[in-house]
Parts: structure tokens; C-alpha cells; sequence
């Protein structure tokens, strides 16, 4: 291997790098020119309402779509090296999307009879800890049954990046919640990355390193969760400091309890603390207060 | 060096096996168990006609019994044996027929969905997620189309020949007939299975165009491949006809409909460029005697013939239409690469 190749893909490099990443369906732009870094080790929620051009930019990186612009995955072309992509990028798009005719044991034999970082051992442990039987068929699975055996293949494969799309759409709590442990405990490490978009942020925001929110196919907060917590800071602020925090700017206000909450983007905390108590705002409420008017 | 990408290389010829036995398994339904019944209803229907034979001949008081074909077959000469082996090879194929029209449309419907139903129930993306190109798996329901299904068929035809020979020889040995000298003659039996097994390049080369087409449909119709596939060739060419463009061209219109709507649909048909050798077989079902002549034995045998196959092979309209459906299944590719959504 050359050092050219060897120093796009080295651990310090980005794993996905776009720049002026673009994409038209006709007269809609779902991505505008946007410019985004994933490197490695991190987990990165891609976070945006319906259509705001999340499964567009995650196409283009699995090389599902064709777009404008530039974008490197690992340090290859997914238009053009998309085979040997996928030997390092694995993906969960939606749920149920494993074939129905597919048996659990064939699943298994087929993955890998063709991926070679696949590990047949790893994924029957994951497999031990579900009800799955290896000659049911994927049709008389339930629905947290198919992500629980998807998950067990995808996991029991050695990739460099994890591209999950709704993955635990539609699935009860107990599964969502397993599934997002059996990721964190079993497979997440430093040498992986993971880039997931839901719409259940809140069950997801406790394992997000980084966070891309995008809307009408711009990026519009794209930041680590340290570098949020610093920026932007609630606070309840008491009827009679109303017009003072109003005179800061807030990005969003709310009543509870008869008091009144304030979201401030990159205001000193010190000074916020005169106004009231301070909190740290969930991603919800960011994700409510930046999306504001985006169906109007 | 530290880790990088391609450490770990998937074999070529391993994956390519995998993906077949991944068509296996989900369409072993039409390739294994389509031509097995498809026998087993002509074993029925052979059984039912001896028995109806039987009760026919009992009660009109006719006997067959004591007819020795043992001492027939001793006193036959070779030319005798030769017809008789003919008789023999022609009834085989003939009961063979059902086999292999379920295997056309076994085939015919596997291909219109190969590229279509994982776009339909969105499975193609776990298909997609994987290291394999879009090239090996295109080319992977070719191959299932033309190689792996007809060997089904061809097995589920040498288990038919040899359950309907049993059948015979346990009718005969029931009229105290020794079966054994003429119906088991191993030579013409192998042969023909043999003939059968090295059609099927021969029958791939032919069916490459439809092949083409109907992938291709598959993997670019958005909805409604059939539609597609049928719909667009016979509705040009209704057009053609209306508009009499062709024939300003002084081409007939039949040329379009035998060259061009019969090769893209219908190519699939095992032995479909048989009449591109002599054009006997379309014109020889029209007698009406029910004499097994000679001459219609040997178009039966001529089609398991070695001349008449390299004539085929040989003729400009097979090398032709390989390369339009080599040129078909490079667009499926295209489409394969680009498309993955179907509406349902």
C-alpha cells in the first residue's frame, strides 16, 4: 500500500470528509453546498425534521445517490469504490429492510460467505442473547426481532464506520433501548465511528459525541457535545427579569410552572446566572427551538 | 503500516458462489420444486391413461398378453433398433414439454423480478450494504437464469424419463413383456441427457437477448416491469404496423415481430433457436395422420442433433442477438448502480 493511500485512511484523518456537497431532486435542494467533518471514534447524530435532507447526505455517503461536490469516505470515492467501501462501512437503513424469504441461519451463512471481516462466532454470541431460532424466516420475525438479527450481523462485522438510518423506527421501548446499549457496550470503541439520524433524540443524546443539526439542506449547528453544552444554556428566568432576558436575544422562550424559560445561543453564563437557575438544554429543546418555523 | 483498508479481500469466486445459492434460496420454490411438479403431472397423467387403457382393453376383451417383444427385439435389425431408439428418445421429449415450458416461465418471471421486488420491499438496501458489486450480483441472476434453473430442469427431466420408463417397463412386465433390452438401452438414454446438459450454452447464448431485456426491465421500471417488458415492444410494434413505418423501410412487418419481439420476450424457451437451423419444426405439426413417420422422428432427434447444433451456432442471428443482450444486461447494470427505490 502507497503512503498516499495509507494517509487518507490513518486514524487522525477525517473518515468522512464533504465539501460543497450538493443535491437537487428537480426544483428542491436537498443539500445546499454543505461542508461537514466526521473523524473517528466519534458517535454523530445527524439530526433534522422531515426533508430537511438527512437520508440524502447519508445516500451520498453509503454511495446510494448521486450528488454534486466533494465527499470522501475513508478516503475513497463512494461513486466510484463503493465495493470496496462497504467492506468497511456497514449500514442499518430504516427497519426491515431484511429480506422476508431469508432464514436466520442463511442470513448468517451468506454474510459470511462474502464479507470478509465478518465474524460468524461474535454474532452467534449476540444471537445466543435473542429468541432467534436459525431456521426461522425473516417474515416470522417481529419487527424487533429483524433489527435485533440485523444488528447481530452488523455488529459481528469489523467496520470502520456505522451508518444507522431511524433504526428503531417503530420499535417498542425495551427494543430501542437494548439496541442502543448492545451498540454502546459491545460495539462502539475508538478505531469505530458511528453516524445515526432519528427522530427519538432524546433516547440517543446521552451517547452522542457530536451533534449536525440540519434544515432545508443546510447545516445549522454542526459541534461537539462539549462545545454545545458551553454555547447554549437555559435558564428560568422569575415574571419580573422577563424584559432582561428577552433583551438578550434568546433563541427560543417558554412558560412552566409560571416562570418562564429562555434558550440563549453564546451568551456569558455568568451574566445569565443574575437572570435565574441554569440549566443545560436537552437536544430536544435545542432541536425545537433552531427548527422553529421550518413547516410554516 | 498500521490497518487499512483491504487487509481483508473477499475471494471473487467465493462471493460469486454465495450470491448464487442466495437466488437458490429464495426461488427454490420455481427452479427446484416448478419443474418437479411439472413431471410429477405428466407421471400422473401416464399412469391415469394406462389405467384407462387397461380397463378399456378388459372390458372389450382385448389381450395383449403374450405379444413377446423379447423375441421381436432379438430378431430387429440394427436399422430397426435405430428407429425404435428414435420412437423412444421422441416420446421421452415429449413428455418432457411441460418441463420445460414451466422452466420458461419460471425463468421468464424470476427475471422480471430479480431487480425489482428487493427494490419493492426496500431490501436491496441490506443487499447494498454489502461488498458486492453491482456487476457480480446483475451478472449472478444471469447466471441463475441460464445455467443453475436449467440444470434444475434437465435434473427433474432425466427423474422424469426414468420414473416414466419404470412406469412402462412395470405395465409391460405386468403383460409378461421383458422391458429390459429395448426401453433400457443405455446408450440413446445417456446421450440425450448428455445433449441436454451441452444445450445449455448453446440455449444461453440464444436466451441473452430476453435475458437482457427482461433484467433490464427490472432494474429500471420503477414500477410494473411486465408492463415494461411486454407493454413497450408489442405496443411499438402495433404502431410500427399502423404507421407502416417498416414497410416503407421494405422490411416486413414480421421481421420486427419474429426478430425483435420473439427474441427479447420469448428467448428463454429452451431450444428456442432450433428453428433458425431448418425451420422444420413449425411446419411439421400440421399433418394430421397419426403415424409416427420417420421423418418426424428425426426432426424430434434432429433437434438433439450435433449438426444441427453447431448450426446454430454458427448462424448470424444467434452471435447478434448476444451481443444486444450483453448490451441489455450493461444497462441493467447502469440501473442497478443507480436505482433503489420502487413504488409498491
Amino acid at each position: 500500500m502507497n503512503d498516499a493511500a495509507a494517509n487518507t485512511t490513518s486514524p487522525a484523518a477525517n473518515i468522512v470528509r464533504a465539501r460543497g456537497l450538493a443535491k437537487r431532486y428537480g426544483t428542491t435542494v436537498a443539500l445546499d453546498n454543505v461542508d461537514f467533518d466526521i473523524a473517528a471514534g466519534r458517535i454523530v447524530g445527524l439530526i433534522g425534521p422531515n426533508g430537511a435532507g438527512k437520508t440524502t447526505a447519508l445516500k451520498a455517503i453509503l454511495g446510494l445517490a448521486e450528488y454534486e461536490g466533494q465527499l470522501s469516505v475513508l478516503g475513497l470515492d463512494p461513486r466510484t469504490q463503493r465495493t470496496q467501501l462497504m467492506q468497511q462501512v456497514c449500514f442499518i437503513a430504516d427497519v426491515a429492510v431484511l429480506p422476508r424469504w431469508l432464514r436466520v441461519s442463511e442470513a448468517i451463512d451468506f454474510v459470511a460467505g462474502i464479507h470478509p471481516r465478518f465474524s460468524r462466532e461474535k454474532c452467534l454470541a449476540f444471537l445466543a442473547r435473542t429468541k432467534l431460532q436459525p431456521r426461522q424466516r425473516v417474515r416470522e420475525l417481529s419487527k424487533g426481532m429483524i433489527v435485533q438479527l440485523h444488528l447481530a450481523l452488523v455488529m459481528a462485522i469489523d467496520a470502520k464506520l456505522l451508518v444507522l438510518d431511524e433504526p428503531t423506527l417503530g420499535l417498542d421501548i425495551l427494543y430501542r433501548k437494548e439496541f442502543y446499549q448492545s451498540l454502546l457496550n459491545d460495539y462502539f470503541d475508538e478505531e469505530k465511528t458511528i453516524l445515526v439520524t432519528t427522530h427519538q433524540v432524546e433516547e440517543i443524546e446521552h451517547i452522542l459525541t457530536d451533534l449536525i443539526f440540519i434544515q432545508n439542506g443546510r447545516l445549522v449547528i454542526n459541534a461537539s457535545m462539549e462545545e454545545i453544552g458551553e454555547r447554549y444554556c437555559e435558564v428560568m428566568v422569575g415574571p419580573d427579569k422577563i424584559e432582561a432576558a428577552r433583551a438578550l436575544r434568546p433563541l427560543n422562550e417558554r412558560g412552566i410552572f409560571g416562570k418562564t424559560v429562555f434558550l440563549f445561543d453564546g451568551i456569558d453564563q455568568k451574566r445569565l446566572a443574575e437572570l435565574g437557575e441554569l440549566h443545560k438544554p436537552s437536544v430536544a429543546d435545542l432541536f425545537v427551538a433552531t427548527m422553529k418555523g421550518t413547516y410554516a | 503500516m498500521n490497518t487499512q483498508i483491504g487487509t481483508a479481500r473477499s475471494n471473487p469466486t467465493q462471493t460469486f458462489a454465495w450470491l448464487l445459492k442466495r437466488e437458490y434460496w429464495e426461488h427454490r420454490g420455481g427452479f427446484f420444486w416448478g419443474p418437479m411438479i411439472a413431471g410429477g403431472v405428466m407421471i400422473v397423467i401416464a399412469m391415469l391413461t394406462l389405467i384407462i387403457a387397461e380397463a378399456t382393453a378388459a372390458r372389450h376383451g382385448i389381450s395383449i398378453n403374450g405379444m413377446n417383444l423379447d423375441a421381436i427385439s432379438r430378431n430387429m435389425t440394427a436399422d430397426q433398433v435405430r428407429i425404435f431408439n428414435s420412437g423412444v428418445t421422441a416420446a421421452l421429449m415429449g413428455i418432457s414439454v411441460p418441463v420445460m415450458v414451466t422452466l420458461f416461465f419460471v425463468v421468464f418471471f424470476y427475471l422480471l423480478g430479480a431487480l425489482y421486488d428487493d427494490r419493492r420491499d426496500r431490501s436491496v438496501l441490506f443487499w447494498k450494504s454489502l461488498p458486492i458489486s453491482d456487476l457480480d450480483t446483475v451478472l449472478s441472476k444471469v447466471a441463475t437464469a441460464v445455467v443453475v434453473a436449467p440444470l434444475f430442469a434437465i435434473a427433474a427431466t432425466i427423474v422424469l424419463h426414468i420414473v416414466f420408463l419404470c412406469l412402462i417397463s412395470v405395465y409391460a412386465a405386468f403383460h409378461g413383456v421383458n422391458p429390459l433390452p429395448l426401453l433400457w438401452n443405455p446408450v440413446p438414454l445417456v446421450s440425450m441427457w448428455i445433449k441436454l446438459v451441452c444445450m445449455i450454452p448453446l440455449n444461453a447464448l440464444w436466451a441473452l437477448p430476453t435475458v437482457g431485456w427482461l433484467l433490464l426491465c427490472s432494474s429500471f421500471a420503477r414500477s410494473k416491469p411486465f408492463l415494461w417488458a411486454v407493454a413497450l415492444p408489442v405496443g411499438f410494434g402495433l404502431m410500427v404496423g399502423f404507421t407502416q413505418l417498416l414497410r416503407q423501410l421494405s422490411i416486413p412487418d414480421s421481421w420486427y415481430w419474429k426478430n425483435i419481439v420473439a427474441r427479447i420476450l420469448f428467448g428463454v424457451f429452451p431450444g428456442g433457436w432450433f428453428n433458425i437451423g431448418n425451420g422444420k419444426l413449425w411446419t411439421a405439426g400440421s399433418g394430421d395422420d397419426f403415424n409416427f413417420s420417420l421423418s418426424r422422428l428425426d426432426l424430434v432427434n434432429s433437434l438433439l442433433n450435433w449438426n444441427q447444433i453447431l448450426n446454430a451456432l454458427g448462424s448470424l442471428d444467434l452471435w447478434l442477438g448476444a451481443i444486444a443482450g450483453v448490451g441489455l444486461i450493461a444497462a441493467a447494470v447502469y440501473f442497478r448502480r443507480r436505482r433503489t427505490e420502487a413504488y409498491s
